[in-house]
């Protein structure tokens, strides 16, 4: 098992019977860098039971410009199909023109909407880099120019995109600090659409209070572990809340009817920005891949996609990061099963919970509609009790069991 | 029986008294007038019909809850000769103790003030107290140099003077029998045994659905959550004060604690209490103290390090800084039997007529105080409410973990119910760590004079603090610290040291209190 990241399980893994190996090539499973896979992918053999982190083309779903194309396109197809009623569920993604080809379309709206803060991110770059925040369209005559005298120009390398967003201007605060969420989905494949959903994420706060004074002032807006880090403010002891404490949090504000419903709001997003790109992602059965989902809530309570990361960072801040993090890897490992061990039929392994499966998942008999509609109840659980290591306890001897009894 | 009368009617009186002077005698008194123009209110039957009036409008509930408030805080008075200081506290050995303990924390203080050459006091310059009007939502963006400033004393400092406290009046002689307490406390106060703690705890015995415990996924919400969650909407809104207390005594659901405890604490947010909350903010603006610098170095300390309360940082500044200028907690040392530092006008030390109060609630700060409200950040997001909320609980529990005192809620007291319960119950246990140098209290401690706050989850503080006022005692705290070490008690077996010791007890962030507590009350065979 060759594998460039390197993390390893603090726990004697029963199910890592697999060597390690270094030679190029020969591997079964590989948790590969995005870039080795644009050079490698399609000029490697891959046996039927090798597995590999990620799909050939996600960036249709992790790049910026790429995605907001795609939800676009559902969102039409859905308003054709559905209607207009169905097409608003898709309505979490902030405004987005690619530049510089939509700059029209972008100015258009930007009159008719004065007076708002618009924000600029590159579409390929990660950890908050490049990205600023704007109120006048001087202000990016202002960038135009400077991009375009920049050395990359003279070299013949291509100009970066960009996207303009519309900036979220009254996002949740916390202790009078924004916040983001990241939260982890694993989709085992596209066609059909498998995804699953792990129970712990975090809330990410920024260092400094919240005002829409200080628009150059990156370590206000931005959540981003990494640039608050270099923030003068930067207590090492880490800026970030286990969405269980997030969840309890809202809980006691606002009553567990509202956070059923944010929480569902926020399924909605990770199903329908999946759906967006199912058809546009060439999906191969050795390929799965673990998402970083970044949401930021408003002050309705209402849930906005900020972007998806293909690698979300598994560098741990902190002791409880670290958990995270290695349990997390060691269940999707467990569910990528290069043992062949469960049967397929699972709706839990671990900390993750099968959130769609070709259709919508539902939950143990039994469960609780709190909407009291009579809805349909899904079978997530993020931000509740991550009992895992007992339900893998659980889980395994019952497979156990099962191997046992020829049938 | 005619004691019991006469007893009766002097708790009435001085309630009365008490309530006479508050808001809600205004309220009653304006509701009663304004009820005259109400067609059922007739004059022969005046007196009834008002009456009548004030159980069908909800007044009534409010004045019941009131007195309720008042059974709870104010002692009753033993006997009517008995002066004022008996009410602070009847021993006196135990006065003298907190006399002279006050006056090193003042000598400290004062010290500090010299070293510094920093005023007790100043009127702040106009353009600062600008600037801090601006940056009152974001306190903790400043960065003042606070490295000079050592807190006033922390709770280990505490703990050596209550070892040393002794009764001159006991003598139980050298020999050592089995009756011999091993523990560093030294005092004979009564403190419960579990057979009676069982009784004092009965809502929490293993027949009594628990939040906490029955409400686990493994548990179906229907065998008891959700008939608790209803029952507790039903108390909500009758108001019941004393309902609520009861209620409570099994664990509040989430989403209605923040009003349950401000109905037990009988708190209501009048615009009278927001005015006086921004009278404070004034305060604050206008002058700075000098214990100010020590609330900042305080919260930078241990709030801000903590990775859950961090981002409350600056409600605890809002709080604090208002806490320390209100004057109305002086109100409470008449049943502390700490009293008030004085300080005097520079130049006329000792001429009564230049004395005040410093700080002017009169309670000085130490290392970990923040903790203090760093949890009911998680309740009250409104600064007026949330500083209403922790002025209460301050004047109802949290003074009697840093005043010497008999009280059985007070730290000595704690203190020696922790020690007796671990040598009772787990008498190999205290002996070992007796004998690798580790007495128990030293570890424990630091956990009860903070209430728990900050070593515990969150979540699990709260359900603590749920018992604290229900019960109506921090005795809970001593309990769990035993339950504390009855879990751990095979690790600790084996350390053979202090710092070994303090290692298996470092962590307690993953605990679950009430099967904790559970397990040692009721189910360990004693």
């Amino acid at each position: 098992m060759g594998g460039s990241k390197g993390v390893r399980s603090p726990h004697p893994q029963p199910c890592l019977s697999f060597p390690l190996s270094h030679s190029e090539g020969e591997w079964d499973f590989y948790w590969c860098d995005v870039s080795w896979l644009r050079e490698n992918f399609d000029h490697t053999y891959m046996d039927e039971h090798v597995r590999i982190s990620h799909f050939r083309n996600h960036y249709e779903l992790t790049r910026k410009n790429y995605m907001v194309k795609n939800l676009k396109r559902f969102r039409k197809q859905l308003e054709r199909e559905a209607g207009k009623l169905e097409a608003a569920k898709c309505d979490f993604f902030p405004k987005t023109f690619e530049m510089p080809c939509e700059y029209h379309l972008f100015v258009e709206e930007f009159r008719k909407n004065p007076g708002i803060t618009w924000i600029m991110k590159p579409v390929a770059r990660s950890q908050g880099k490049g990205i600023f925040l704007f109120r006048r369209l001087k202000d990016i005559m202002d960038w135009k120019k400077d991009t375009r005298s920049s050395d990359d120009q003279k070299d013949d390398i291509p100009v970066e995109n960009y996207v303009a967003q519309h900036y979220i201007e009254n996002p949740y605060l916390i202790g009078g600090r924004k916040f983001d969420l990241r939260v982890y989905v694993l989709v085992m494949s596209y066609m059909p659409l498998r995804a699953w959903l792990y129970r712990d994420g975090f809330a990410r706060f920024s260092n400094t209070r919240f005002t829409l004074n200080s628009i150059d002032d990156q370590y206000v807006h931005l959540t981003n572990v990494a640039v608050q880090k270099t923030s003068p403010d930067y207590h090492p002891k880490g800026c970030k809340w286990m969405l269980q404490r997030f969840r309890q949090y809202l809980a006691s504000k606002h009553g567990p009817k509202a956070v059923e419903t944010l929480f569902s709001d926020m399924d909605n997003i990770f199903i329908r920005s999946l759906q967006s790109v199912q058809k546009a992602i060439i999906s191969d059965k050795h390929c799965f891949e673990l998402y970083g989902y970044d949401i930021l809530i408003d002050q309705d309570l209402k849930p906005w996609l900020l972007e998806v990361n293909a690698s979300p960072s598994l560098t741990a801040s902190s002791q409880e990061d670290y958990e995270l993090k290695t349990c997390l890897l060691e269940d999707t490992l467990h569910i990528v099963d290069m043992e062949a061990r469960l049967t397929g039929r699972e709706k839990r392994v671990g900390g993750f919970d099968l959130m769609w499966n070709d259709g919508p998942v539902s939950r143990e008999d039994g469960a609780h509609d709190l909407s009291g509609l009579g809805n349909f109840v899904t079978n997530t659980h993020l931000g509740c009790v991550n009992d895992r290591k007992k339900q893998l306890r659980q889980l395994f001897r019952s497979l156990q069991g099962q191997k046992k009894t020829p049938n | 029986m005619l004691q019991e009368e006469s007893d009766l009617a002097l708790i009435i009186a001085q309630i009365v008294q008490k309530l006479k002077g508050s808001n809600l005698y205004a309220q009653l008194e304006r509701q009663a007038w304004a009820s005259l123009q109400r067609p059922e209110i007739k004059l022969e039957s005046l007196k009834e019909d008002i009456k009548e009036f004030f159980k069908i409008s909800g007044w009534e509930k409010k004045l019941q809850n009131a007195v309720y408030s008042e059974l709870n805080v104010f002692p009753l008075p033993s006997h009517p000769a008995a002066p004022p200081e008996h009410l602070k506290e009847p021993l006196v050995y135990m006065r003298k103790a907190q006399g002279s303990w006050e006056k090193r924390i003042l000598k400290s203080l004062n010290s500090m003030c010299t070293e510094l050459s920093i005023p007790l006091a100043r009127k702040r310059p106009v353009g600062e107290q600008k600037e801090l009007l601006n940056k009152w939502n974001e306190m903790g963006t400043d960065e003042p140099d606070l490295s000079l400033f050592r807190p006033v004393y922390a709770p280990k400092d505490f703990l050596e003077v209550l070892i040393n406290l002794r009764n001159p009046n006991y003598e139980n002689g050298d020999s050592h029998s089995f009756r011999t307490h091993l523990g560093l406390i030294q005092v004979p106060l009564k403190v419960k045994d579990i057979p009676e703690l069982k009784e004092f705890f009965v809502e929490l015995g293993l027949t009594a659905g628990q939040l906490g415990i029955d409400d686990s996924t493994q548990v179906p919400p229907e065998l008891f959550e959700n008939e608790h969650v209803r029952i507790g909407q039903k108390v909500l809104s009758e108001q019941d004060s004393a309902a609520a207390q009861q209620y409570i005594r099994q664990g509040s659901p989430t989403a209605l604690r923040a009003e349950l405890w401000a109905l037990i604490l009988n708190i209501s947010s009048q615009p009278e209490d927001i005015l006086y909350y921004e009278q404070l903010k004034t305060n604050v603006i206008q002058h700075d103290l000098l214990v100010d610098s020590l609330i900042y170095k305080d919260v930078k300390l241990t709030a801000s390090n903590d990775d859950y309360y961090f981002v409350f940082e600056d409600y605890l500044y809002q709080v604090l800084l208002c806490f320390s200028r209100d004057t109305s907690v002086l109100g409470h040392f008449a049943y502390n039997s700490a009293s008030p530092p004085k300080s005097y006008i520079r130049g006329k030390l000792g001429l009564e007529e230049y004395a005040v109060f410093y700080p002017p609630n009169g309670v000085i700060p130490f290392h970990g105080f923040s903790m203090y409200v760093a949890p009911l950040c998680f309740l009250y997001h409104e600064p007026s409410k949330l500083y209403q909320i922790f002025r209460e609980m301050y004047v109802r529990f949290f003074f009697r973990l840093h005043s010497i005192s008999s009280h059985p809620s007070g730290i000595v007291s704690l203190c020696l119910l922790f020690e007796t319960l671990l040598q009772t119950y787990l008498p190999q246990l205290f002996y070992h760590l007796r004998e690798i140098g580790a007495q128990p209290l030293r570890i424990s401690f630091k956990w009860m004079v903070r209430a728990f706050s900050g070593y515990l989850a969150t979540d699990q503080l709260l359900l603590l603090w749920d018992r604290i006022l229900g019960y109506n005692s921090l005795e809970i705290l001593a309990v769990l610290a035993a339950a504390v070490f009855a879990f751990r008690a095979v690790n600790l077996m084996e350390v053979t040291s202090l710092a070994a010791a303090e290692a298996v007890l470092a962590d307690l962030s993953t605990l679950k209190v009430m099967p904790l507590l559970q397990i040692f009350l009721f189910a360990t065979v004693t």
